[in-house]
């Protein structure tokens, strides 16, 4: 079809998205978006049906977190519209490039309480980073390649297009050139602030004890090899936060782990008593600060972010710079001094002391089967190459300490926002983006009941993931709170959980169970030999903690310890 | 303390619903916000006056310069390098034994009495938020019936650089009207 001949609004939807390189898109249809849906089989576009549209979102937002490309979502009006509140305001937490398309009534029946009709653009609006009601044929181009632009650019969101139903049957020409976006484009950060570059560097030269705090930026930017070849050249050690973990390597020699609320202790004294904090693409959230007062107070700190809103937000630092990390690197490498800092990284070393020791997967085997030994064991037997994609609760934790993430993009797991039921749908959309790649979901028992109906989604689309349940018989993370925080009063903590074996049965999966620590490489070289998406279920130690941690409102060296071993042999897992 | 923000916006439904979204969500506590046309019938523009400290005034700043609608923000420098101006109409009560007082105090404040009934006066005042405070403090003693005011519209004196520098990327003729809430 030439440019010139007059198509539906449908049909430029669809135009629209096939130029801007999508090919897989995730949705569920409905009355308002029906005329989009019929013309959806003219164009080569891959439709993912799910199960609940907040799923859909969950999966756009697995497949652009694993490939860097925009996610795209399509819905119904009203409830199909309304449930993917969640998801966006999950991937607007954690910057994840979206676009969400979704019908909306005719436009002579806006603002009459129609069927199915509810406020979209009013509801998302502080969870997207812009939306649009577009309510014209020739306006529905111009929108769709705005919002692929401002989903794009900057920090990365979400962002919604609201078509209604007469703009998707109306007709229009295209006019691709024309429709051109500019406006994201409005609030470029401007040229290098070569004055804040100097005192960076002045910075750098002077510090003794510095330390890179590696966020999800780095990913963002795609800045990896530039934060590297500072690290080494300066010889700074690197902590990550919770989603820059594989935005550079765990078993890189000067990574230090994660810091924050279960980080380990001697990262956080690290962070505690160092004199230089380059703050790199990550925003001082209060899992990774614990109390501000008393953060880091020995440390002048530099803080590169793209978002300048980010910047001097709850800590303030001495030298900010609003740009891209990459640039902002580029710039300052070559004049980076050499150094040797071995007494720093000796004393950061001596601090580690005995957390080994306590180190649950150091410990003998006792019968029991810990979490923490699920997800080492996983990260052995995939030699940590798998992408791990994780739920929200205690395992995302454990697998965070015992998972070594090196590569890029190895990790997804909703940070920003702790959405429970993420990882399932997430996974699904990570393996389309990546087919190659080797998807592992950890979920809890919680979070995998949230959803789980999207296990027949992977087996209609007929897609490969694996999937670690850690059954702990409760909400684990709130009933650690509540044996720390609350007296041990477990309100509404314990969950039931089908039998999971008997699940996967129904959903005509590999399904497998394991109690014990010798079963669980069989049960992973089960998983994977299996031909499409294998559940196994690990039963483990229900009153299990992660250790340590910073309680809420704590100073970040004021960590609840792992229990010594001796206490341990007494008490079973969990001394509280 | 009050900081003065001069906001440039498409002129598209919602773009204000948007700034206000802003404010409120980020907490940031606005004292007035007013809106009108510009010299330029697709850019709107909006004086918006936050009470709090300058750090984050700043972050106000920054927050509305990541809406794709915000063509530019100025933040206006305190004290007398801006002109900032309020209209207030004050419906007082001014029996005949009292209209005369009323009158010499309009004539002080070189405000305008716009409407006269048998027992009240409705006065018209332009001038700065101080010079309007004044006034009503003024006429409070006689009674005020009734106090409407539109909230500042500011400008900085002089010729600044930025909005010059601002204003120019902005396209004309992309956006139409019915596109973007
Ligand atoms: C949608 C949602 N609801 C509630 C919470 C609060 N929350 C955080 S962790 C958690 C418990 C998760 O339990 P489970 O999935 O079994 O994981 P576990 O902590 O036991 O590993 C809850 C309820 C949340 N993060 N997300
Ligand atoms: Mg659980």
């Amino acid at each position: 079809m030439s440019e010139a001949e007059s198509r539906t609004g449908a049909q430029l939807i669809w135009e629209s998205l096939v130029r801007e390189g999508v090919d897989t898109v995730f949705g569920y249809p409905g009355g308002a978006i029906l005329p989009t849906y019929d013309a959806m089989t003219e164009y080569p576009v891959r439709h993912v049906l799910v199960r609940h549209e907040q799923s859909a979102v969950h999966m756009a937002d697995g497949y652009a977190r694993a490939s860097g490309r925009v996610g795209v979502v399509v819905a119904t009006s009203g409830p199909g519209a309304t449930n993917l509140v969640t998801g966006l305001a999950t991937a607007m937490l954690d910057s994840t490039p979206l676009v969400a398309i979704t019908g909306q009534v005719g436009s002579g029946l806006l603002g009459t309480d129609a069927f199915q009709e509810v406020d979209i653009t009013g509801i998302t609006l502080p969870v997207t980073k812009h939306n649009y009601l577009v309510t014209r044929a020739e306006d529905v181009v111009p929108a769709i390649r705005e919002a692929f632009a401002v989903a794009r650019s900057g920090r990365p969101g979400p962002v919604l297009v609201d078509i209604t139903k007469d703009a998707q049957q109306s007709r229009a020409t295209l006019d691709w050139e024309g429709a051109k976006p500019w406006r994201h484009q409005r609030h470029l950060p401007p040229p290098l602030d070569q004055a804040a570059l100097a005192e960076a560097l002045e910075l750098i030269r002077q510090a003794k004890r510095p330390i890179i705090l590696a966020g999800h930026g780095i990913q963002l930017s795609g800045a990896r090899a530039e934060v590297l070849a500072l690290a080494e050249r300066a010889d700074i050690p690197f902590a990550l936060t919770l989603l820059g973990l594989g935005a550079v390597p765990a078993t890189h020699p000067l990574s230090l782990g994660m810091m924050g609320m279960h980080g380990e202790a001697w990262v956080n004294r690290a962070i505690q008593e160092a004199d230089l904090l380059l703050a790199f693409g990550m925003r001082f959230d209060d899992r990774v600060t614990g109390k501000l007062k008393e953060y880091a107070p020995h440390a002048k700190k530099i803080h590169i972010d793209i978002d300048a809103s980010e910047l001097n937000k709850l800590v303030p630092v001495d030298v900010a710079i609003a740009a891209d990390l990459g640039d902002v690197l580029r710039a300052l490498l070559p004049e980076v001094p050499v150094a040797d800092r071995s007494a720093w990284l000796g004393s950061i070393r001596g601090w580690r002391g005995d957390s080994a020791v306590r180190d649950i997967k150091n410990l003998p085997d006792d019968g029991h089967l810990y979490a923490a030994h699920v997800m080492h064991d996983l990260w052995r037997l995939t030699k940590g190459e798998a992408v791990v994609v994780t739920d929200v609760g205690q395992h995302q934790m454990w697998e965070a300490q015992y998972y070594k993430h090196d590569g890029e993009r190895s990790l997804l797991t909703s940070g920003g926002a702790g959405t429970m039921g993420f990882a399932l749908p997430a996974a699904i959309g990570a393996k389309l983006a990546r087919p190659e790649a080797e998807v592992w979901v950890v979920a809890g028992d919680g979070g995998f009941q949230m959803t789980f109906a999207e296990l027949m989604t992977a087996v209609q689309e007929d897609v490969k993931v694996n999937i670690a349940v850690i059954n702990n018989g409760f909400l684990g993370m709130v009933r650690q709170w509540q044996a720390l925080f609350y007296e041990g009063r477990y309100a509404a903590t314990p969950i039931l959980s089908p039998d999971f074996v008997k699940l996967a049965e129904a959903f005509g999966i590999h399904g497998q169970r394991v109690d014990t620590r010798g079963e669980v490489a069989a049960a992973v070289e089960g998983a994977r030999a299996a031909k499409g998406t294998a559940l196994i279920e690990f039963k483990v130690e229900q009153e299990d903690s992660v250790y340590p941690m910073v309680p809420a409102g704590a100073a970040l060296h004021d960590m609840i310890r792992r229990p010594s071993p001796s206490v341990l042999a007494e008490t079973g897992s969990d001394p509280v | 303390m009050s900081h003065v923000l001069v906001v440039y916006t498409d002129d598209e439904p919602g773009v204000l619903t948007r700034v206000a979204s802003l404010f409120r969500r980020r907490g940031f506590n606005i004292h007035s916000l007013t809106v009108g046309p510009t010299e330029r019938p697709e850019v709107s523009r909006m004086t918006v006056v936050v009470d709090t400290d300058e750090a984050t005034a700043r972050r106000a700043v920054e927050h509305l310069r990541k809406l794709v609608n915000v063509l530019e923000v100025q933040q206006l420098g305190s004290g007398g390098v801006n002109v900032v101006r309020d209209l207030a109409l004050i419906r007082v009560s001014a029996g005949p034994s009292k209209r005369s007082e009323v009158l010499q105090l309009v004539e002080v404040f070189r405000a305008n009495v716009v409407d006269i009934a048998e027992d009240t006066l409705v006065i018209e005042c332009t001038g700065s938020l101080a010079k309007i405070e004044a006034l009503v403090d003024t006429l409070r003693p006689f009674g005020i019936i009734e106090l409407g005011r539109t909230g500042a519209v500011a400008m900085a004196r002089g010729t600044p650089v930025s909005r010059k520098a601002a204003i120019a990327p902005l396209r004309t003729g992309t956006s139409s009207g019915s596109m973007s809430v």
